[in-house]
């Protein structure tokens, strides 16, 4: 079996080969991977459901369809955006080329985490084959049936020499971490997350950063409290509750708390039967320890369980539970929930819930839930997140023209789409010069003086008296020539 | 609480009065700065003079020019760049809408260097402002007298709680990191480079790294070696070698090397005169520090033009170094001095091998008239910028993203670029709670009849006009009134 340096060593052979600068070679990759997916799409939903219990619907809607969407939108672009990209120019440099390539970073590290096994390794990775990289790829040893699925097929459908699955727990990772990459994307949480970023400042190596945080969801004013229980009740036990930009608490009026309540409860059930536990819909909790953990949190909990509450330890099973009362230092509030149980806090006014959430750390997402135009405004306005959504929750996930990612606790960096081939890609700014007009270039040249200093002003800026001139390229180069001609230096 | 400690405290008490959110109160921050420039020239050159021996033309041409060129630039663009970017969207988010939001990110950290003191201080400043965020600025203490000028005249003219000054040295610095920023932008050398980024660490902050490399300058022996040569000397030799993207060293054939140190030395002559010790034009090194650490280099090199020094004027005089190697002491570090090594090569491969044996720098520079060279250099090296045919000036182009890559640095700025990097991007979908009945598709209990829906609404994205949109609409919601009849 090779050893971790042997793979790494093996990929920086392989790039330093420049086989994976080709778009010809990246689409072949990306198509095999597409094959990948198609191929094994049983597998895939039977490995999801082995590790969490996943539904069939939400396995393929989370884990394969938002998988094939991105491969289709790298396959559609990947012409375009490894196109050389034009700059505008100031006057001294009109005659000269100025692009920005997209360039390879080297070999890079993903590490995926275990709620969305195969989409949040999978999506990176698509990013990074299409920018050019060779890649790591150190899925979660939690989710242990994707993980075996993974490392079995990424070396049946990729090549073997750019692309390698590195597989272990904490120890393996820290080892793996010890090494040089030239860019780290690390899905998890904030605590792993620390650890990471200090192995990569040894190498000054970059890192994105997609964590969590506590997602907060308003809802205040005119609401149609039937519409809005449906989507909160979709996008907070999809994964029984075990998604990154799931909805962790609610903060609403009493009255509003008063209407939601029996609405949530009559979405329960209408999406998951009376006996939620035998619904073939509904997710499992990924391991025993977390199960305890969230247990831990409800026997903890002051505030009021008035839906579900159900446990069975051994089905790793914790109903979708609802818990009003919840005041702000419960243990509710502590940490991240990550899990299917909803806290409401009632606060009367929508300027405290902001205010509430401000003292908080800023959340990957954040929610509210309103008809009033000037609701959702004021709330986006004065909230920071990695993402933001009002009146649903999750599906801006699935837009991949918008970037995907953290900002404070919640992580730095984005993906998704073209954001995903930046995020691996260098931009490098080439300029291409002539070697007419060494005349105009002069104005540099000590020996310094106000004169020159003033020609050069005018050439090197970007506006004013210029703007005539630039109407027309003709314009401009005889403009060029002209100094050329009648500068007296 | 310590200074540092009360400067960050204000500054995010500052910032969350949410003052700088508007973008005319920006624009205005940045019309002072403006004024900062063009009203106390005289200052700023004064200060330079002593720091690093710059004349006022020389202090305006290399510092501020730059600087006001930047400052109208974001004045005329911040309404745009700070306005919502509209992106595509996908059938099921036809009628909502989707797009960027670029916000602050809250108080940035903005820690600037020595060799272009306003240059490399401001300019991440203009951006952090322009962004709307706070910034807490911290100039190199190494140059005493422009950095003593930034603490005495920032405050006047640009708000003094959201912009504070905090000057001070090495332990100054540690306890501003160990604060809490929301992002860190260094200028510096990649040493200090890793200390900030493990700080930055512990509070996930992320970081801007503009760090330094040896900039490999190839010289064709086909190209018009007198302009080339001229083109280096002053890309060389301004600001005294200390320049991130200085070329570092020249590769070039050995034929032509005698040519190359003819060429640079009229060169030297033609800006700094015979005797550039009492030429105003030319600089001095920063420090004793930097003075001898540049002459250490010398010691197991070929001199062939220069060489004269004078420590307690900390003047090191335009050298030229012949037949370098590799392992020569001037070839282990970035020089940034007024040093030129020329390592002769055989070839094209052999500079491009030796390039890639080092770390990626922040510059490439490549001398030849012909295309296929300097796309092969391009195409097989890799560094934060690529120029060919000239040096330096790829700085000045304000739409080229400035940055390194490797050790050379992590992200770029620069115009537009600076604005991105100091913004969160916030992507947002503001959705009604209506049109209910299509979002039924993808609520349990879950049907294959409802999965084949999903699968082609939630999942492909539309990009059409208003009318395509419009009519899509319709047939959306034509089909929506069938699916609900039928689930």
């Amino acid at each position: 079996m090779e050893s971790q340096s042997q793979v790494l060593e093996r990929l920086r052979t392989a790039f330093e080969s420049r086989v994976t600068i080709p778009e010809k070679f990246r689409r072949t990759q990306l198509t095999n991977l597409m094959s990948m997916i198609k191929d094994n799409e049983e597998q895939i939903v039977n490995a999801l459901h082995k590790d969490l219990t996943k539904p069939k619907f939400e396995a393929i809607l989370s884990e394969v369809e938002i998988v094939m969407n991105e491969l289709h939108c790298a396959l559609s672009n990947l012409t375009s955006w490894m196109q050389p990209e034009y700059v505008s120019k100031n006057l001294a440099t009109k005659l000269d080329e100025c692009f920005v390539r997209r360039e390879p970073l080297g070999v890079v590290l993903i590490i995926g985490p275990w709620n969305y096994p195969m989409q949040l390794l999978i999506v990176p990775l698509i990013g990074a084959i299409a920018a050019g990289n060779c890649v790591v790829i150190k899925p979660s040893e939690v989710s242990a049936a994707t993980d075996n699925l993974i490392t079995e097929l990424i070396p049946k459908y990729l090549s073997k020499d750019c692309y390698a699955v590195v597989r272990g727990g904490a120890k393996e990772t820290q080892a793996l971490l010890k090494n040089r990459f030239d860019h780290i994307f690390y899905t998890g949480s904030q605590a792993v997350a620390r650890v990471v970023l200090q192995a990569a400042a040894v190498h000054l190596t970059p890192v994105t950063l997609e964590l969590g945080g506590k997602c907060p969801c308003l809802i205040y004013g005119r609401v149609n409290a039937t519409a809005a229980a449906h989507r909160l009740v979709w996008s907070k036990f999809f994964n029984a509750g075990q998604s990154c930009v799931a909805p962790d608490y609610v903060l609403c009026s009493k009255a509003t708390c008063d209407a939601l309540v029996p609405a949530l409860r009559q979405v329960l059930e209408d999406f998951y039967g009376s006996d939620i536990q035998k619904s073939p819909d509904m997710s499992r909790i990924v391991t025993p320890k977390h199960w305890t953990r969230l247990m831990g949190l409800l026997n903890r909990t002051k505030g009021k369980v008035v839906v579900g509450g159900e446990h069975d330890e051994k089905d790793r099973y914790i109903a979708p539970t609802v818990v009003v009362d919840v005041a702000e230092d419960d243990a509710l509030m502590e940490e991240e929930i990550f899990g299917p149980i909803l806290p409401i806090l009632t606060i009367e006014s929508l300027e405290e819930s902001i205010k509430l959430t401000k003292t908080k750390e800023k959340p990957l997402a954040f929610y509210v839930f309103s008809d009033e135009s000037s609701v959702v405004k004021k709330v986006l306005e004065n909230s920071s997140s990695g993402g933001f959504c009002s009146n649903d929750g999750i599906v801006h996930m699935a837009l991949p023209g918008l970037p995907f990612g953290g900002v404070g606790n919640s992580g730095f960096g984005h993906y998704h789409g073209h954001w995903g081939f930046e995020a691996f890609s260098h931009q490098r700014a080439v300029m291409l010069r002539g070697w007419a007009l060494e005349k105009l270039n002069a104005l540099r040249y000590p020996p310094y003086s106000d004169e020159k200093l003033s020609w050069l002003r005018w050439t090197t800026s970007p506006k004013s008296c210029s703007i005539i001139l630039y109407q027309t390229e003709v314009l401009e180069v005889m403009c060029q020539v002209l100094f050329e001609k009648f500068l007296p230096f | 609480m310590s200074r540092e400690q009360q400067a960050v405290a204000r500054a995010r008490k500052a910032f969350e009065t949410g003052r700088s959110k508007s973008v005319e109160y920006r624009i205005n921050q940045l019309k002072n700065l403006q004024r900062l420039f063009s009203e106390r020239q005289k200052e700023i050159a004064a200060a330079i003079k002593k720091d690093l021996n710059k004349t006022e033309v020389g202090a305006q041409f290399y510092e501020t020019l730059g600087l006001e060129g930047e400052i109208s630039l974001f004045i005329k663009n911040l309404k745009e760049w700070a306005a919502p970017r509209h992106v595509k969207k996908n059938l099921l988010t036809m009628s909502d809408t989707v797009y960027i939001h670029p916000e602050p990110l809250g108080v940035v950290l903005v820690i600037g260097a020595w060799n272009y003191p306003w240059a490399v201080t401001i300019r991440p400043l203009i951006g952090a402002i322009a962004a709307g965020n706070a910034a807490v600025v911290k100039p190199s203490e190494v140059c005493v007298h422009t950095s003593k000028v930034m603490e005495d005249l920032l405050p006047i003219y640009i708000d003094k709680e959201l912009y504070p000054v905090v000057t001070g040295g090495v332990p100054e610095t540690q306890e501003l990191l160990r604060q809490k920023f929301d992002h860190i932008f260094y200028t510096g050398n990649s040493t200090v480079g890793k200390v900030i980024m493990e700080a930055a660490a512990k509070h996930l902050t992320p970081v801007t790294l503009e760090l330094g490399g040896k900039s490999p300058c190839y010289i064709d022996k086909n190209c018009d070696i007198s302009i080339a040569c001229r083109r280096v000397t002053w890309g060389k030799y301004s600001n005294c070698g200390q320049t991130c993207i200085a070329p570092d060293y020249i590769l070039c054939e050995p034929s032509i090397q005698n040519r190359v140190i003819e060429e640079v030395k009229k060169c030297i002559k033609e800006f700094y005169t015979d005797n550039p010790k009492t030429c105003p034009d030319y600089g001095r090194i920063i420090n004793q520090r930097h003075f001898k650490r540049v002459m250490a280099m010398l010691e197991d090199s070929n001199i062939a033009v220069g060489g004269e020094n004078d420590e307690s004027d900390c003047y090191i005089a335009p050298t030229v170094l012949r037949d370098v190697k590799p392992e020569a002491k001037v070839m282990q570090e970035e020089i940034f001095g007024p040093l030129l090594p020329i390592l002769p090569v055989s070839s094209l491969d052999e500079a491009i091998k030796l390039i890639n044996k080092g770390e990626k720098p922040l510059a490439l520079y490549v001398f030849s008239p012909d295309n296929k060279v300097i796309e092969r250099m391009r195409d097989e090296t890799s560094s934060g910028g690529f120029l060919a045919n000239d040096c330096l000036v790829h700085y000045s182009v304000s739409a080229l993203p400035f940055g390194g890559v490797g050790n050379s640095g992590i992200g770029c700025y620069h115009g537009k670029f600076s604005f991105d990097r100091l913004s969160h991007l916030r992507g947002c979908l503001v959705k009604k709670l209506k049109m209910e009945g299509v979002n039924d598709m993808r609520y349990p209990p879950h049907t294959l009849k409802k999965l084949g829906w999903a699968r082609f609404f939630i999942l492909n994205t539309v990009d059409v006009g208003w009318v395509g949109r419009m009519a899509l609409l319709a047939a959306l919601v034509m089909v929506a009134a069938v699916v609900i009849q039928v689930i």
